[in-house]
């Protein structure tokens, strides 16, 4: 493509910019921008790279508290962890290019959020997803499952960074648009972190990693349209992934990150070359100007268009300090990457790109940046849905229930998934999704403390109620961190929603936001990186809205942590926080009586703080052997989770007077947690919470190897196990 | 005893494997370089580590088993300086012709991690000599090409001349003859796919690798 070609009302609309933003274009110019620049300012304002729907709503989350380092803006957020050591951690989408090309769309996904974190000076650590697919029986959900998975192991087992845990779910919302989000963490200095603002004049830029070849051209501006049922022609704009580079890309980086040569980092994500040069320039203030020619090239005859808004994989740009650029270039031909000196940094406050002998583009930064458009975009609130009281649903053979709800697409073992990623890489996983818990757990290396990580949403509270289902991702997560004996720190967040443009969708966004943000603030858990995801639609419809929250904590001493194994013979199994039997919006509701209805269980912010924290006590004082976050599937699926987990049976008693029988086994009513502690630890725990205002019920017995009550549940332990391995297996292989 | 892992561009398990020799052996553990020609003197055993080195491109282990490194590494190994390849150590082993044999792509064609059960098969060698009688480990497992190939007339010499130490209970990737584990003749360069380095800490995948190492550290 020509930078001749006069740019017509069909080229400017091609690039997908509004006639009013091709307006401002004209006018901060001065001029017609030629096709360089308008490519340029293309994806720069594009959703995907601008927030254009978002921004405003961001702006409204908590973003500091006395650990965060970094909050959002920069590649990922900075937490302190004490010791002088820093964890660094973000989660992104990538779900436009897995729906596409499941395998390449998921495996980049996983590298582009580890160049986020080790862009930073982190060495990435762990790797979490959170995944949606549609209904298990569509035609396209089984290649999908097997593409995502193959993908996000086959890049992150190649990098040698485990997958420690995440999540899936399946439902029919998903048929036209799957979710792939991948979260990275990743383990600094607090004193080493390295951030993207340019600095200086007349410091050298440098391009690493990667040849840039015609791979991903307008991927951001993909990501910010809604697909139609000739979206699969749109392949060749999905990226190809190379973790053998990528691995060579973090040693290099944080060997070079090791010595004082670095004055700015950013990595090539969306829209490359072009977002990369324009935030480093953007943050610090400065000018960039690039010669194009150096640029290290895949094919023959790129043109500049092309350069810049290709997004090959597993590049870095950076500027480097004046005198230090042979250290740099040694250190990368020791890892034998390509890299090349592109350019400088300038006083000029443009963006110069040479190519050829020619001035190729010659454009302002800061109109990029900052007169980006920033929309408030109309929103309806969803309506409220009425509470369904649970005595109106029947529970007539609880062992049919249990066996129903334990092989349930969203219940059932992950195993088929999990075995396919190295949990294990770096000797310091010590506890995954292996173990089934709430929250995995990896050790800092070399010392006897840890982060424990978690990634959680349930899109169908969301989509009933986006308010309650906003506070309930993330107090979830506060809560499976709790289980494993975290102090939760904080959150980064992955929203993902349909066409911001339709009111209601838009209400979704906002409802769900403004919910967010209470439980962040009534919980002392900022926001400290995200990334959002619009127009997730296929010929109109639209997925439940889905906000995945990362959380992530810190358990201080590995002496006292724990998981949801561990019960023994004789341990009594106890409630923590109340069962009023809420059914609406639940899983059972939706897949054994198969109604999606009801208002979602509203959650109770300070009764989470309360009962969460109670619970990170007893753990902290040695009294409990198991801990469980009662969500999915209530009070008996989560039991037997626990059951599972340690091999062992259970006796439950439905005290007299409760709530309805399918509200009691089934209901979901949040701030609740199932221990398994030691006969003589009942009463102090009982009284102690007593006096707290904390509601703690005595409901059953570990021992044996059946699953039994007083209502006729009699299963036992290797029915019930089977039947939760076997779903998983079965579509795979079906 | 002094050890050694040799690092591969990607061969990402060396910091499993110096954790494990460091914790094992009490001394620290060096790193060597790929480009390196020597290994030094006075290393007394050398971990060629897991991991996809060069990305397992062309095939797995053959361009790391082209390393200078490997050139002395084959020689020292040779003159009967003791060896140990883990996942992908063992695949570059084999690609370097001190093991014979060869991995292919696992029987389900998918990648496996687990905690993984093993049988002991010969232990009476300088690599399991410290599980006095006990019968079965478990060491994690985690690989895409761990199917174990030899032809037939190998495969029977191996297991008559007590040089396949350890086998699969279960076989996760379709190995011949459930062949986990295996040694050369003069009994002092082992392979394997499973990974005992990862399994010598309580906090992470278990304890039954440390008499592994036990069993080099002893037999010196």
């Amino acid at each position: 493509m020509s930078q001749d070609i006069e740019i017509t009302k069909d080229i400017v609309a091609e690039h997908g910019l509004s006639k009013d933003e091709y307006k401002i274009i004209l006018d901060r110019l001065g001029r017609t921008p030629n096709m360089n620049e308008l490519g340029i300012f293309s994806v720069m304002w594009s959703e995907h790279c601008s927030y254009k729907s978002s921004r405003r709503h961001l702006g409204k989350f908590l973003t500091t508290g006395e650990r965060v380092i970094q909050g959002p803006g920069e590649n990922a957020g900075v937490i302190d962890i004490d010791d002088g050591d820093a964890i660094i951690f973000k989660m992104e989408s990538h779900n436009h290019p897995s729906y596409i090309e499941p395998y390449q769309g998921a495996a980049t996904g996983v590298g582009g959020i580890m160049r986020d974190v080790f862009t930073m000076g982190a060495r990435p650590i762990a790797l979490m997803n959170a995944l949606r697919f549609g209904e298990p029986s569509h035609p396209k959900t089984k290649s999908l499952v097997d593409g995502v998975v193959a993908g996000i192991g086959g890049y992150g087992n190649c990098v040698g960074v485990p997958t420690v845990g995440g999540e899936t779910n399946f439902h029919k919302g998903y048929n036209g648009n799957i979710l792939v989000n991948a979260m990275c963490v990743g383990l600094a200095s607090t004193d080493n972190v390295f951030y993207s603002a340019a600095k200086g004049v007349g410091n050298p830029i440098f391009y690493v990693g990667s040849k840039t070849g015609r791979d991903g051209i307008h991927g951001a501006t993909m990501a910010s349209a809604e697909f139609d049922d000739d979206s699969d022609e749109k392949r060749p704009t999905v990226q190809v992934g190379d973790p053998f580079t990528e691995k060579l890309l973090i040693e290099a980086c944080l060997e070079l990150m090791a010595t004082d040569a670095i004055i700015a980092i950013q990595d090539m994500g969306a829209a490359g070359l072009t977002s990369s040069s324009v935030e480093m320039a953007d943050k610090g203030g400065v000018g960039i100007e690039l010669n194009l020619d150096h640029v290290p090239q895949r094919e023959d005859g790129m043109t500049p268009y092309e350069m810049m808004l290709s997004e090959s994989q597993e590049r870095m740009l950076m500027v480097i300090q004046p005198g230090k650029e042979q250290l740099a270039f040694d250190i990368f031909e020791k890892w034998e990457l390509d890299v090349a000196h592109i350019g400088e940094t300038t006083d000029t406050g443009r963006l110069t790109l040479h190519h050829g002998g020619k001035i190729v583009c010659d454009i302002p930064v800061a109109p990029l940046a900052d007169d980006a458009p920033n929309y408030d975009r109309p929103h309806k609130p969803t309506p409220k849905r009425d509470v369904l009281d649970a005595a109106h649903i029947a529970l007539t053979d609880v062992n049919a229930g249990l066996l129903a709800m334990m092989g349930s697409p969203d219940i059932a073992s992950r195993r088929w998934i999990w075995e396919q990623y190295d949990r294990h890489v770096m000797a310091d996983t010590v506890d995954s999704s292996q173990s089934g818990g709430d929250a995995a757990i990896v050790r800092i290396h070399g010392k006897n403390k840890a982060v424990a990580i978690t990634t959680d949403v349930t899109p169908r509270y969301c989509y009933a109620d986006p308010y309650e289902g906003g506070k309930q991702c993330v107090v979830e997560t506060w809560r499976n961190l709790t289980c494993v004996g975290a102090d939760p720190i904080a959150i980064t967040d992955c929203l993902n929603f349909g066409n911001p443009e339709r009111p209601d969708i838009m209400g979704q966004f906002v409802g769900c936001i403004e919910g967010m943000n209470e439980a962040c603030n009534a919980l002392n858990y900022p926001v400290v990186s995200g990334n959002v995801s619009l127009y997730n639609e296929t010929n109109g419809v639209a997925i439940p809205p889905t906000p995945a929250v990362g959380g992530v904590g810190l358990i201080p001493d590995l002496d006292f942590h724990t998981n949801l194994a561990g019960a023994k013979d004789g341990d009594v199994l106890l409630m923590i926080g109340e069962n009023t039997g809420w059914i609406g919006s639940s899983l059972y509701l939706r897949e054994v009586a198969h109604r999606e209805e009801g208002a979602p269980p509203p959650v109770n912010l300070k009764m989470e703080k309360l009962h969460g924290d109670y619970v990170r006590r007893l753990i902290r004082n040695r009294r409990v052997n198991a801990v469980h976050d009662c969500s999915d599937g209530g009070l008996l699926v989560t039991a037997t989770e626990m059951a599972l987990a340690a091999d062992i049976g259970f006796d439950l008693q439905r005290p007299a007077g409760s709530c309805a029988i399918s509200g009691w086994y089934f209901g979901e009513d949040q701030a609740r947690y199932l221990l398994a502690v030691d006969e003589n630890s009942v009463n102090p725990i009982l009284s102690t919470a007593e006096g707290l205002g904390i509601p703690a019920t005595k409901i059953g017995t570990f021992g044996g190897k059946r699953l039994t009550s007083n209502d006729g549940l009699s299963l036992d332990i290797g029915k019930v196990r089977s039947t939760y391995e076997a779903w998983f297996p079965k579509l795979m292989e079906s | 005893m002094k050890t050694a892992v040799i690092q591969f561009p990607a061969a990402n398990c060396d910091r499993d494997a110096i954790t494990a020799l460091e914790k094992i052996t009490g001394r620290e553990s060096t790193l060597i370089w790929h480009r390196e020609t020597e290994i030094p003197e006075d290393i007394d055993f050398v971990v060629v580590p897991g991991g996809f080195s060069y990305g397992d491109y062309l095939r797995c282990g053959a361009m790391a088993a082209r390393s200078p490194i490997v050139n002395d590494l084959v020689k020292k190994a040779n003159g009967g300086l003791p060896v140990a390849g883990f996942c992908n150590g063992f695949q570059i082993l084999c690609e370097a012709g001190l093991l014979p044999g060869a991995l292919l792509r696992n029987k389900n064609l998918k990648f496996v991690c687990k905690p993984q059960k093993l049988k002991i098969t010969n232990g009476n060698t300088r690599f399991t000599s410290a599980y006095g009688g006990q019968q079965e480990v478990v060491y994690p497992v985690a690989h895409h090409d761990g199917n174990y190939y030899a032809d037939d007339a190998t495969l029977s010499k191996l297991e008559k001349s007590g040089r396949v130490l350890f086998k699969y209970v279960d076989n996760p990737n379709g190995s011949a003859r459930d062949i986990a584990g295996i040694c050369n003749e003069d009994g002092n360069v082992f392979g394997m796919m499973p990974h005992p380095e990862r399994a010598v800490d309580p906090l992470h995948g278990g304890t039954d690798g440390i008499n592994f190492f036990k069993s080099i550290l002893e037999s010196r």
